[in-house]
Formats: structure tokens, sequence, C-alpha cells
């Protein structure tokens, strides 16, 4: 704290747009005096009481937990979904990665499904969408049997939990050249594919979920696993992969 | 100040093991078809909120959900990291309902009600059950059972989890259900909204008015009754673990229109948190308290002792908390972990640039377990450990300093989870009801779900089944001056044009309430919060500046009406924490305290709850008092030792 040599000057570009019915730019602004233990969004938290200070309108981004955890953090920092450092959330992000004197471009998530609400926010209500669609257990309160009823293979609650890491970002949109949201829609199916309490409905949640995925306007996979580099989680393309079989075997099934 | 006896809290009658069954079966039913004439408004999607939601839904009432995010996915019960509590007893060790129904009364320091923290115990086991059959990932043992782990202030294993994400995955199962529950129609999702009112008619609670912070619009809608899970107020303090749009206003505007506020003196401080870096910090990060299953915590024996913590021999650390409280070690409650923490930097034995931090040190678990066990528990907290602070804590102890965390006070509730006010129910860390003056670690989780999942669809139709309650739309003049009310409130804050920013007063708020109501207490430091809060009040009324107009997405102006809000709780929480001239818990008056520097209740004068009535703009607020009776805890000095 307080080590004034180390301090940093930045350039930064900054998309703005006032709503989501309006153009926007990029816009120039010069901020000095960053320490690099201040997180990416401290940063920004900077430069806002600096253009609020100047009478200016501050520069709107998503972000609540600031601990990495509740995916509402997002932003395309120098082309890369949540920046440079690997399984990292903006949030979570320190100023530590970049250099005095660096030019940094911020950017909305860019998506047909994430429409801009306001410079860096998007809308990413099409995600609750997909997970309405079939995202779950038809298990209502109280149905419950005990929790050791049904023993699960350490094995299987384990990759369901590395399924269930995600956070719901849509890094991995964002990052994906046509938009596809497989990795996220695949995360939740294969969750609950590889647990018992899922198996009932896997069928028909695969295909209903995956349709209203088509539905919402995001793109195909093409297997580049950009959304895998891009993933503050780690959620893994294998998923994509279930996902595949489970959709495969439900549109057997159903026919 | 007077101190009249207005509160019934509803308790049932007969012995404490037959009190919520007895009271299920005496509660009036309403019938499955005519529960979807009713419609409920849930405020927060949390797990207090989302569970409520989904299951009130489930049951057929028409529901309303209103959040402060982009879904109902992100609210900041996602954050909480260790466990969930359950008195399964599948480690064979002992436990049972009663165990921890006593360990949390006996953790919270004797000041929350029995009933409902004997009920929130009796069904800690169904919630464990409704998660594993929604999909949550529980850690599991190889044999393919559930694994358990401890947790601090008990003795036995009780502790659910979901590696160091078990909000996470419980929130994500209660948001499945609430999604399911929109596929059916039967939930309405209004995101990105904030309540900026509560609307009441004839004495109920009736409807809310919100604000869409994308258009600006503001909008009422009308229900039978009003669910508020809207979380603790925890961000009074500035810096705190809480979500950055964690706030108070739901609950105090609740407050202003006539519901009491219990307890906003007890705060819970956490005792391992990451430390503050630099002026910059905007809020504080959390490093789960299962940490202190392995790490051991310590300062240097020598004040002011420099050398880099490897090169501290061990007979020259003091390893505090194993020496003090020798039968719980590392695992004492929140409060005594903190307050020990507290004592260490005060005494000049703080450790890292500032002097503001202990170790917690893991070099001995991982010789004895070696590093791959250490990763598997805890990889991802040590990970956010090193992307914080850039040390690796496999190498090096962790640095730790407590942070507020949880307020165990809120908006005061009878044993049905209903506010003083008709049709007005709180759940989870809003209200004040489970934790008394300190929360147990794993015990917020399973109260928020044992709030929504199991008790409030039962209290819920037994007061829409015994009201009578008019048709109504949002013409009544009820709404109508509500909603004038909250657009003049919103204008009143944009009109003052000064020249700070929100954020400015929010950290002065902070910074007197951190030095003043804070770990410590005293008749000074209070008086003196209560002198200056409202100073900053009027510089803030006078002196804020938001640019932009309110017809858009403004955030400085929602920051705004948030800060407004705390500096008016601030207050009152200096206001409490002064009548509560004893300490217990995370309240610690200076002026109260045992020879060994252990919190000393006053049980005859302030065995009560304080629950707070408005009266008016500026005006000295009324204390009442619910006195708290235990008949089957024995009160006693809580010791650790």
């Amino acid at each position: 704290m307080g080590d004034q040599s180390k301090l940093m000057s930045l350039n930064l570009k900054i998309w703005r747009q006032p709503n989501s019915g309006s153009q926007g730019e990029m816009i120039d602004y010069k901020l000095d005096g960053i320490s690099p233990d201040m997180s990416f969004l401290e940063m920004l938290d900077v430069l806002n009481e600096e253009l609020v200070q100047e009478g200016k309108d501050s520069i709107a981004y998503d972000h609540d937990c600031r601990e990495g955890i509740c995916g509402m953090c997002s932003l395309m920092i120098n082309g890369q979904a949540h920046g440079p450092e690997a399984s990292t959330t903006t949030c979570q992000l320190h100023m530590r990665k970049f250099k005095d004197g660096d030019t940094i471009v911020i950017e909305p998530w860019r998506a047909k499904a994430f429409p801009v609400l306001k410079d860096l926010m998007v809308d990413r209500g099409s995600f609750d969408a997909i997970i309405s669609a079939g995202g779950y257990v038809n298990c209502n309160t109280g149905n419950a049997p005990d929790g050791n009823a049904i023993p699960i293979p350490k094995e299987s609650a384990d990759l369901a939990m590395d399924a269930a890491a995600c956070i719901g970002c849509g890094a991995c949109v964002a990052s994906c050249k046509n938009a596809s949201a497989m990795l996220f829609v695949s995360a939740k199916i294969s969750q609950l594919a590889l647990l018992p309490q899922g198996k009932p409905e896997a069928q028909k949640r695969a295909e209903s979920m995956v349709t209203k995925m088509d539905e919402l306007g995001f793109g195909n996979c093409t297997n580049e696993a950009e959304c895998e580099a891009s993933c503050p989680k780690g959620i893994k393309i294998e998923n994509i992969a279930r996902m595949n079989r489970e959709y495969l075997s439900s549109a057997l099934k159903s026919k | 100040m007077s101190q009249s006896n207005k509160l019934d809290a509803k308790i049932p009658s007969g012995p404490i093991q037959e009190k919520w069954d007895k009271h299920k079966f005496d509660s009036k039913l309403i019938n499955p078809a005519n529960k979807r004439k009713f419609t409920v408004i849930v405020v927060g999607t949390g797990l207090a909120g989302g569970s409520a939601a989904a299951s009130l839904a489930e049951l057929g009432y028409n529901v309303l959900s209103f959040c402060i995010q982009d879904s109902p996915r992100r609210a900041h019960s996602i954050a909480a990291q260790g466990g969930i509590n359950a008195a399964k007893n599948y480690p064979n060790d002992g436990d049972s309902v009663w165990r921890l129904f006593y360990d949390t009364v006996k953790g919270g320091d004797y000041r929350s009600r029995e009933a409902n923290v004997y009920r929130l115990a009796q069904v800690s086991n169904n919630i464990i059950d409704q998660c594993v059959s929604q999909g949550v990932p529980f850690a599991r043992e190889y044999g393919g059972y559930l694994s358990n782990r401890s947790f601090g202030g008990a003795q036995v294993s009780r502790t659910f989890y979901a590696r160091g994400q078990t909000g996470q995955q419980l929130l994500l199962g209660a948001y499945s259900s609430m999604m399911k529950e929109v596929n059916k129609g039967n939930i309405k999702v209004y995101t990105r909204r904030e309540m900026v009112d509560l609307v009441l008619i004839d004495g109920k609670a009736r409807g809310i008015v919100s604000r869409n912070v994308v258009t600006g619009e503001m909008e009422t809608y009308v229900a039978d009754a009003v669910i508020l899970g809207t979380g603790g107020y925890g961000n009074a303090y500035y810096l705190s673990t809480n979500a950055m749009a964690s706030n108070c206003s739901a609950s105090w505007r609740a407050y202003k229109k006539g519901a009491f506020f219990a307890n906003p003196c007890f705060t819970q401080i956490h005792p391992t948190c990451i430390p503050v870096s630099g002026d910059h910090q905007s809020k504080l990060t959390l490093m789960s308290e299962s940490l202190r299953n392995d790490g051991r915590v310590w300062v240097p024996k020598n004040k002011g002792d420099k050398r880099p913590p490897n090169e501290i021999p061990e007979s020259e650390r003091d390893y505090y908390l194993e020496r003090i409280y020798p039968s719980f070690g590392n695992l004492v409650p929140r409060d005594v972990a903190s307050r020990n923490a507290k004592f260490q930097c005060d005494d000049g034995k703080g450790v890292g640039d500032t002097g503001l931090s202990v170790y917690l040190d893991f070099g001995d678990a991982i010789k004895r377990d070696g590093e791959n066990t250490i990763r598997a528990k805890y990889g991802n907290l040590f990970e956010m450990y090193e992307r914080i602070t850039d040390d690796n804590p496999y190498k090096l102890p962790m640095r730790i300093f407590p942070a507020v965390h949880y307020t165990m006070g809120g908006l005061w509730v009878d044993y049905n989870l209903m506010s003083s006010i008709p049709g007005l129910f709180v759940l989870g860390e809003a209200n004040f009801s489970d934790h008394g003056a300190n929360r147990l670690g794993a015990s917020a989780l399973m109260q928020g779900l044992a709030d929504g999942y199991f008790i409030i669809p039962y209290t819920l139709g037994q007061y829409l089944a015994g009201t009578k309650l008019e048709k109504l739309d949002t013409n009544h003049d009820g709404f109508k001056s509500s909603l004038d009310d909250s657009s003049k409130h919103i204008k009143k804050i944009l009109d003052v044009n000064g020249s700070k920013t929100a954020d400015y007063f929010h950290k002065k708020l902070g910074k007197a309430m951190w030095d003043n109501v804070g770990m410590s207490r005293s008749t000074e430091s209070l008086n003196k919060a209560i002198e200056e809060i409202p100073k900053i009040r009027k510089e803030f009324w006078n002196d804020v500046k938001i640019p932009g107009d309110s017809n858009q997405i403004n955030l400085e102006l929602e920051k705004a009406g948030r800060v407004a809000d705390f500096l008016e709780l601030g207050e009152l929480m200096a206001r409490d924490a002064l009548e509560r001239k004893e300490s217990c818990g995370g309240h610690f008056r200076e002026e109260s305290q045992t020879e060994e520097n252990e919190a000393l209740r006053d049980d005859d004068n302030f065995c009560h709850v304080a629950a707070w009535e408005h009266e008016g703009e500026n005006k000295v607020p009324t204390r009442h008092k619910e006195e708290l009776v235990f008949e089957n805890v024995k009160l006693t000095q809580r010791s650790y030792k």
C-alpha cells in the first residue's frame, strides 16, 4: 500500500453506448495513480469517481460479489473475455497483470442474444430462459427421500460438481465466434445427467434446453474451444460432447 | 427512552419438541384450488427469497419475484463458501436435533428465541434431503454417501458442503426450482428492480413500489402478502464481505412504515478475511471458516517482529487460540476468534505491512496430509487468496483479519416470521430471529433455506386463511401516494447537485461505524457515532452529486439511494449498541467484560430482544422489549476453553 513508485498510468479505450437503442463508440480515457494491488473493477471505480466529479455520466458495468462467484461481472479486456489471466473473472483480475503505460481496450460482451443495455452492461436474460426450459429436477419441496438414500459414486459427484461450478457469466458466448451457448447449456445438462436425480428427465431436458438455446439466437458449436479457454471456472468442453450424446439419445428415443 | 411491552412472539404452547408440529396442525389451511387466487410478492432471490418463491409457487400461489441483479441466480447467498449445518448425525459422533439447537442457542450467546431455533434444527435435515433431490452436488465419500466436516462453535461434524462453493450450489438449487415454476407460469420474475417502498392499506402490507433500474420507471405491484428476503445490512460499514449491491433499503422502508427493527447492533465480524490492501479497497473477501479446521492461527510472540513468517521459529510463535481455548482451539466461534485477532493487533503483534493481520498457517497440515489433500479440500480458496494477494499459501502462511460479514439483527418477526406489520413476512438474514448475538458458521444457509422451504409455506397459509383482504388494484390511493413519495425522494437526491460522490459519503459513514460501532464498543465511542453520523447525513443532503437523470441506468443514483438509507440505519445501530449495556456475542462493550476479556452478559437486565419503532423523521425511535424466556437451555457464561 502507498508505494508511489509502483503506481501506473493507463490509456483506456472504453465502449460507451447511452442505451440499447442508440449507437455506441469507443472513447479514450487517461488514468493515473493506479496501484497494482487494485482489482480491475476498482480501477474502473477510480475512473468513475473522476467522471462523476467532472459532472459526467459514469461508465455502466455489471458487478456485484467481487469474489468471482456471482457471475455478474463481464467485460472483453483487450479482446479476451474477463481479461488475460486464466480461470479468473474480471472482478478477481488485479492490475499487477498490467504494466505502466499500457493501453487497455474494454468492451461489452457482444452477441445477438446479449443486447447491450448501456456501455458495458448487457442483458443476459436469455440464460434464465434456457434454464427455465429444463435446467432443473422436477422435485417439489417435501418430496425428497433421505439424502443418503441414493449413494452416488464420488467420481460422479465430483464430475457433476465440476460442471455445476458454472457461474453463468456468458464469457463462453462472448468469446465464441458463433456466439454459441453450448458450454453453458452443456454444463447444466451434464451436471444433472451425471446424477441419478437427473436421470428421469434427462431426455426431455436435453431436447428442450437445446431447442430453447437455438430459438434465442445463439450460434452453433464449431469446436474452436474458445469457450473453454475463456471460462473463469474451468468448465470443460467434454460437457458439450456429453450434451450431444444426451441430445442424440433424446432425439432417437423420441422417434 | 420508553420500554413498553408491545411485542407478541406468538410462540405456541407445549413442550419445545412439539411446538412446530402442533402449530402446523392448528394452522388454518387454504384449499389447493383457492391458492391461485392469492398473489404473493417475494423481494430478493437469495436462499431465503428464492426457496420461498419456489415453494410457494409449487403450492399454487401466484408469485411475483423481484431482484436487483440481472438474474435471480446472482443473489449474494451465492458467495457463501463453507457449508450448511444439519443434525443428520451421519458421522455417528453424537449429533442430534437437540444438540444443534443447543449449540446454536449457546453460540448466539443466549439472545435468540428458543422456539425458533429448535424449529430450525428440526427442519435442518429436510433441507439436506431437498437439496440432494434437486441435484446439488454435495461432497461425497468413496462409498457414495454424503461427507461432513467440522465448523466453528461445534464439537461434532455436521456441516455438508460442495467444495468451497456451498452457497453457490444451494442457491443454484433454489434458483432452478424457481425457474421450473417460471416455466409453469406460477412465478413472474422482475429482474433489475429495486424495491423503494412498501405499500400499506388498512394497516396491512399489500404491495410494493419498485424502480426499474434499466428504464428508471417507477412501478407498483399489488399482492395479498409481501415477503422480504433482502439480506443483511453489513454494507453500513462500507467495507464488508457483502456484495456491492447488498443494501438495507427494503428493510429500511418497511421500518419506516412501521415494522420494528430488532437488535440492529448485532453484527458479525468474520475472523478469516483477506486484509485491506489500500484506500482503493471496494470490498473485503472472506476465506471460509472451514480453513480453521486445518489452519493454525498465530502471531509472533515478540511485538514488532518483522521477520518473514518462515524465519520465525516455533518457540517464538504464539498460537494464541490454541493457548487460550485448549478445548476448541482454532475452532472457537467467530466472535471469539475475531476479538482475539484484534487484541493481538492492538497489542502490537499484528503482521504484514499494516500490522493489521494475523497468520493462518497450513504448514503443519501440509506436512501431515500432503499438499494434494489440502488442495482437494481448499484448492479454490487458496487460488483466490493468491489471486488477490500475490502470495502462495502453500508456501507462506495466509494473512487474515476480521471483516464485517453478517448481521444477526434485522426486522423483528414473530414465530410465523411475520413482522409487526400484518402481511409483511421477513426471511433469512433480513430477519433477526435465530442467531442471537452471534451466528455460528454454516448456519446462515440453513436458516435461509429453512425459512423459505419449510416455514413460510405453512405460516403464510395460516395468515391468508385467517385474514380478510379486499380486492385492490394499483389505482388505490395508497399506491398512488407511495409512488408519489418515492418519486419525490429520488428527485430530492438528484436535486442536491452538490460536489461529492455517493461513495465519498459511504466511506465516511463506514469509517465512523468501524471506528465506533465495530469489534469493540464503549459509551464514549457510541456517543461519538450518534453525534457524527447525523452530521455526515446532513452533509450528504447538502452536497451529494449525481450526474444524469432518473430516466435511464444511473448507477450513481442507485448508490446514493442506498447510502441515504445506511446513513439513517447506522445511527440506529449505534443507538441500539449504546442502550445494550452488556457484552454478548458479536456485541462487545468494553465496560462489560470478564477478567479474561471475554464478553460478559447481563442476563438480569438484557435478556431480551430490543425492537425499535420508527417515530418519524429526525425523531428518536422507541425501544421495545421482547423478553427472552429460556425453558430448555440453561444460561451460562459461554466457555470454549
